[in-house]
Parts: C-alpha cells; sequence; structure tokens
C-alpha cells in the first residue's frame, strides 16, 4: 500500500450528496480481474458523451481540475455498492483523498485499503471551503496524517478524525493482511475453542 | 447478568482478539465468493504465496455476468451469450476454486444462483453466524439472525487467508416496525418506506435489528427482502431475531444440522435474541398500517412516494443540496415536480434479484399476471434467483403463466438488477424494477428505474404504465 503522511494539492469539487460507486466506476467496468486501467473510466457516464469524447463541462475534464489529487464531494460519498473498483478508479486517476461531511461505511474501509485518505469534516467547515475554492479554484490544500489536519492558507486549520490503526497503517504504508497473518495463534486457539462448543 | 442486544451477543462470540487501540478481530463463519469482486483477492494470495485458511467455510457462486438467455431453455450454453470480458471472469473464479479447493456452484450446477438466494435455500445461512461477501446485499442474510454485511475485494482477500476481519465495534439501531400491512403492501414497500424516513445515509455506522409486530408477521423470504435493502439506507447490516419460522425454513436444508446437532443448535440459536432492557444506540419506529405500495422516482432509494402519491417540489425542501440534488434526480428521470407517478408510462419491467428474486415473489407476481397479457410494446424479464427457485416455478406452473402473459422467463442471475451480463435498458428506457438500486445508469446506462414490490412491478406490466396492484387484485 502507498504510504500517505503529507498531501499538497488543488482540490476538484464534486459538491453532490450521496455519490453512489456505481457513478464512481458503472459495473460494466467490473469484468476486470486486476486493479489497473480503472483511472480512465471514473465517473465515466459523467465525465464521457456517448461518442467518449470528454463532457467539456463536467469538472474532471476542466484543465484546473488536472493534476489535483484531492476530491471535495458530498454527504454520504461512496454509498452503494461494496466494490473496492471505486478505490480503485479514484487512485488511478490520481486522487489521494476525499474531503466529505461523511463517508459510507464500506467505501470508507476500501479507500483505507487502498491508501486513498477519507477527510471528515464538519458542515460548516465543507460549506466555507467549497466557497472558497468556488472563488479561488488555484488554492492550495495541505493535508497532514500525522497532525489530522487540514489547512488553506487564509482559513481556520480543521482537525479530522482517524483511528490509530488506519493512520498507523497509511503512514507507514503497510497493509492490514500482514498483522492478521500475524494474529496466526490466537486465530487457532478461538478455532479450537469453538470446536469444542 | 448485562442485558444485551442480538447483535452484542453475536459480536462478542466472534472476538479473536483486540489489541489496544486497534480494531476487533473478528472470526467469520461463512464467506460466499463470487466471480465479480474475488479475481483480484486470489491474485493476492498467490502473490504472497498463501492459501485459503477454511476452504470448507467458504462457498462460491456464478451470479453477477452470467447471461440469463439459454436457446433450448437449459444452462447448457449460456456462456455463449456472454461477452468475452465476463468469460475470463467467471472461468478465472472456476480456476480459482479449483486451485484453492473451494466449493463452487457453478455454471453446470443444479444449484447455481444469486449468492443471496443460495445460501438460505441451502441452509448454509443459520442463526449466530458471522457472514460476509464482496458484495453489499449480504444484508439479506440478517434475516436469519446472522451478523452478515458486505466487504471489498482486500477484506475478500483478508478473510481467504486468515478466516477474520478488522472491523470496529458497529453501534445499534433498534427498527421497531409496527402496525399490520394492508393486502397488497409488501416488505418491500415496508423497506422503500423506512429508507425514505431515514434517508441513504440515514443507518451509516450502525447495525439495524428489525423488530415489531410487523416483522413478526413476515415470512422468512419477506424478511430477507427487508434485510436485503438494509445497505441502501447506509447500514451495513440488518438483523432479525430467529423464531419459529426461521426454525422451520432451516429443517431439512441441505446444510442445516441434522439430528442431535440440530438440537443442540436450535437450543443455542434460541438465545439468539435481545434481552429485555437492553439498550440500543438509536431506535427508529415505522408504523406501516397505514402504508401503500411504494414506487421510488429519483436516483437513490431513499426518494419514493406512496403509489398515489404526488413527486415532491425542489423549492419546498431543505438545504441547497437537497434541493439541487432533488433537481437533479427529477431531470435525470424526466419528471417533474408536482406530477403523479400513476400512469406514468413504462418501457420494461424486471422482476427478480436478490430483493425480489424468490419463490414467494415470483407466487406474487404470478396472481396478477395469470390469464392476463402484458400491455403491447412491454418488454417484461422474469429472472429466478436461482435454478431451486426457477425449479420450483415451473413445478407451480408459474413459467407458464409468466409465458402466456408475454413475459420472458429466463435463467437465473443478477441480470438486470446490476445489468453486466447484457439483459440492461437502452438509454431513456423507464423500468418498474423489483431490484434494490434506481442509481444512474444502474440498469444499463441511460436508462431510467422506478424501483417497486413484485406486486407493483406485474400490475404494471398488465398497463404499460405504473398502477397501483390493489386495483387490480381481486377483493
Amino acid at each position: 500500500m502507498n504510504k500517505f503522511t503529507l498531501l499538497k494539492s488543488r482540490a476538484v469539487l464534486l459538491p453532490l450528496d450521496h455519490v453512489d460507486t456505481d457513478q464512481i466506476i458503472p459495473a460494466r467496468f467490473l469484468k476486470v480481474t486486476d486493479k489497473t486501467g480503472l483511472g480512465e473510466k471514473l465517473f465515466s457516464d459523467w465525465r464521457y458523451l456517448p461518442d467518449g469524447s470528454p463532457k467539456p463541462d463536467f469538472v474532471l475534464n476542466k484543465p484546473e481540475s488536472r493534476g489535483a489529487a484531492i476530491l471535495v464531494a458530498g454527504d454520504n460519498f461512496g454509498c452503494g455498492s461494496s466494490r473496492e473498483h471505486a478505490p480503485w478508479a479514484l487512485t488511478g486517476f490520481g486522487f489521494r483523498a476525499i474531503i466529505s461531511t461523511s463517508f459510507a461505511d464500506i467505501f470508507r474501509n476500501n479507500a483505507l485499503k487502498n491508501g486513498l485518505l477519507p477527510v471528515v469534516v464538519s458542515p460548516d467547515y465543507y460549506h466555507s471551503l467549497l466557497r472558497r475554492l468556488e472563488n479561488e479554484p488555484q488554492s492550495e490544500l495541505e493535508i497532514d496524517l500525522g497532525t489530522q489536519t487540514l489547512k488553506v492558507a487564509g482559513e481556520p486549520v480543521a482537525y479530522f478524525p482517524i483511528d490509530d490503526f488506519s493512520k498507523t497503517c497509511l503512514l507507514n504504508g503497510v497493509d492490514e493482511l500482514g498483522y492478521l497473518l500475524g494474529l496466526e495463534e490466537q486465530i487457532s486457539a478461538y478455532e479450537k475453542s469453538q470446536m469444542a462448543v | 447478568m448485562t442485558a444485551k442486544t442480538l447483535f452484542h451477543k453475536i459480536w462478542e462470540r466472534h472476538v479473536v482478539t483486540q489489541q489496544p487501540n486497534s480494531p476487533a478481530v473478528l472470526y467469520v463463519d461463512l464467506h460466499l465468493v463470487h466471480e465479480v469482486t474475488s479475481p483480484q483477492a486470489f491474485s493476492g494470495l498467490r502473490n504472497r504465496n498463501l492459501k485459503v485458511r477454511q476452504p470448507s467455510k467458504t462457498v462460491a457462486t456464478i451470479d453477477h455476468g452470467v447471461p440469463t438467455r439459454s436457446e433450448d431453455g437449459s444452462k447448457i450454453g449460456r456462456l455463449a451469450f456472454a461477452d468475452e470480458m465476463s468469460v475470463r471472469q467467471i472461468r478465472q473464479l472456476e480456476a480459482n476454486c479449483d486451485e484453492f479447493g473451494i466449493p463452487l456452484y457453478g455454471m453446470q450446477s443444479e444449484n447455481q444462483g444469486i449468492v443471496h438466494v443460495i445460501g438460505p435455500e441451502l441452509g448454509l445461512t443459520q442463526p449466530g453466524m458471522t457472514i460476509v461477501c464482496g458484495d453489499s446485499h449480504t444484508a439479506t442474510h440478517g434475516a436469519f439472525g446472522a451478523l452478515a454485511f458486505g466487504i471489498g475485494s482486500s477484506e475478500v482477500e483478508h478473510v481467504l487467508a486468515t478466516q477474520c476481519l478488522l472491523q470496529w465495534q458497529p453501534k445499534t439501531c433498534a427498527v421497531n416496525i409496527e402496525g399490520e400491512l394492508s393486502p397488497g403492501v409488501t416488505a418491500k414497500d415496508v423497506i422503500l418506506a423506512l429508507i425514505r424516513k431515514i434517508g441513504v445515509g440515514g443507518g451509516v455506522g450502525y447495525v439495524f435489528e428489525y423488530r415489531g409486530p410487523a416483522v413478526q408477521a413476515m415470512t422468512m423470504e419477506e424478511r430477507m427482502t427487508l434485510c436485503n435493502m438494509t445497505i441502501e439506507a447506509g447500514a451495513r447490516a440488518g438483523l432479525v431475531a430467529p423464531d419459529q419460522k426461521t426454525f422451520d425454513y432451516l429443517a431439512g436444508r441441505v446444510f442445516a444440522p441434522k439430528g442431535e446437532e440440530w438440537e443442540r443448535s436450535l437450543a443455542r440459536w434460541k438465545e439468539l435474541v435481545t434481552d429485555e432492557g437492553a439498550v440500543f444506540d438509536h431506535e427508529v419506529t415505522l408504523e406501516v398500517s397505514d402504508l401503500e405500495p411504494v414506487v421510488t422516482f429519483g436516483i437513490n432509494p431513499g426518494m419514493s412516494i406512496p403509489v398515489n402519491g404526488k413527486l415532491p417540489d425542489p423549492n419546498t425542501v431543505g438545504d441547497e443540496a437537497q434541493k439541487g440534488g432533488l433537481q437533479k434526480a427529477l431531470d435525470y428521470m424526466g419528471l417533474t415536480a408536482g406530477q403523479q407517478l400513476l400512469g406514468h408510462p413504462v418501457d420494461v419491467v424486471f422482476i427478480g434479484s436478490c430483493t425480489n428474486g424468490r419463490i414467494s415473489d415470483l407466487r406474487l407476481a404470478a396472481t396478477l399476471l395469470k390469464g392476463r397479457k402484458i400491455a403491447p410494446q412491454m418488454r417484461v424479464l422474469v429472472v429466478p434467483g436461482s435454478y431451486s427457485v426457477k425449479r420450483q416455478a415451473e413445478a407451480e406452473g408459474l413459467d407458464q403463466i409468466f409465458k402466456e402473459a408475454g413475459a420472458e422467463w429466463r435463467e437465473p442471475g443478477c441480470s438486470m438488477c446490476i445489468a453486466m451480463n447484457g439483459d440492461q435498458l437502452e438509454p431513456g428506457q423507464y423500468a418498474v424494477s423489483t431490484s434494490n438500486r434506481n442509481f444512474e445508469g444502474r440498469q444499463g446506462k441511460g436508462g431510467r428505474t422506478f424501483l417497486a414490490s413484485p406486486l407493483t412491478a406485474a400490475a404494471t406490466a398488465l398497463t404499460g404504465k405504473i398502477t397501483d396492484p390493489r386495483t387490480l387484485m381481486q377483493p
């Protein structure tokens, strides 16, 4: 897994609530047997015209979105299907963090396992951030996982929550499977105890 | 002894260990696998040179990408209708199951079907279990008092390798369904009404326990419909405490315990209730005595109205985001604020899916379609949830009722619920669907979905426009 420590980047705004994983990556692209190449298909039905050319008014197609690694989106981001193809598509495009007022549970878990940081902010902060970025789209955001802070020049610092375990995994770029495999003894003991029941 | 909720009883029994500042290591009793979300997980195992820890607690089937067309009405040759990528994905699952020793109800199996339909019907799904699958509708199995939830592919890999998952303990929410359903109103209408009430994010962070007289009155299959769409309210799992109906449903099923083991299991299962005085973190109550059939009008399952109701006006709702969301939905659906859905023309009716593809759902639809014809130009797909459902329907002559009405009788699979297998809407088409998601393009790019019960779907099939099923029911 990619490490996440400090991220400085411009942001792309997608101020819609309940963006579901069918929009992030439509089901017809789930026929792959690996994780690569999905960035091209990210938000496919919003991003491309029927002939496959980019829809000029969709935010990801705007020149100022190029190179941005942060997505700012509305409440309950990533609801719906459990497809991990959603974070694979987002990271494949180049996103490393998503700022929202809340995330769907399965999406949040999937994102954390792919070095994609879900940053939860208050509704007030979210709205002021939107206003700021609408007026000054070139503003640089700074997300520091170590201090759990989100900074934009001239705005108050926002603190975001993350559990210690996920934070440690992200800071060190380690995945959870290694941790689980290290608990072999406990798992075997549990299995033995259950057989006795 | 402290009073505990049903959730806490299951959870505590499955925590292998929990280290300080770390999530619980939760043991998984049953891991269901399908072709779409598993290939990357098996590749991960290979990369690390790992085995599947408990192949006997793992069961695979093929459902999402499988074609439902079959020229001779048998399952032979169905793959001929699949695109190359789906064939490759299905072959990959077959190879993975072979290599790792996992039982597979595959293309040639008499028990193939949608993963959430076959688990219960084979008796794999049992009270008190922890059940996971790389599919958000795993919540379905909660109808048996099992803690069942969807996971991503990384977690599929974790469970394959260790039979465990890292999980923070969710909060609990009691969902009290009070009252008695009127004729023509189903479990599907109840869950759609609940999602409308609490919103598609209303359950984030919670496990639901469905309680109350309306839940007790439901059959097991109705409880499965109810639990299935729990994820559409944002909650990963929904539970119903097991009762005599649960035990009667399970008795004699292929993988249900037998003999003395059955008696021991039964004694254990009867403990799986929320104790008197146990405290939930949150509580919601839905009164259903006056509930009408519900139809969605928008682009998430929370956007619904009673079948005889009128569409909300973006100018009269909540904040800017809600106004914008509602207007976006109306625009996508080609609908106008204040209009009725009743009488709105529909091109396709889909009856099937893990929500409403069981035998009781097909029976309900057949009560309206029997001896009648579907509307001209209407396309109606009836897709059984499994081969077992298909055989039962054919034994009862339901297939004849559907075919004589003018509907297509298909082979089992997820079909037009997720539109990965060629069964899909054309851009702009309207469907009334018994499935679970009306997201933009879910049933085919540009397609427009109204979610409803099998009764409302069947009534709409007959008239070609959204119809209150009660107007066509025998008194």
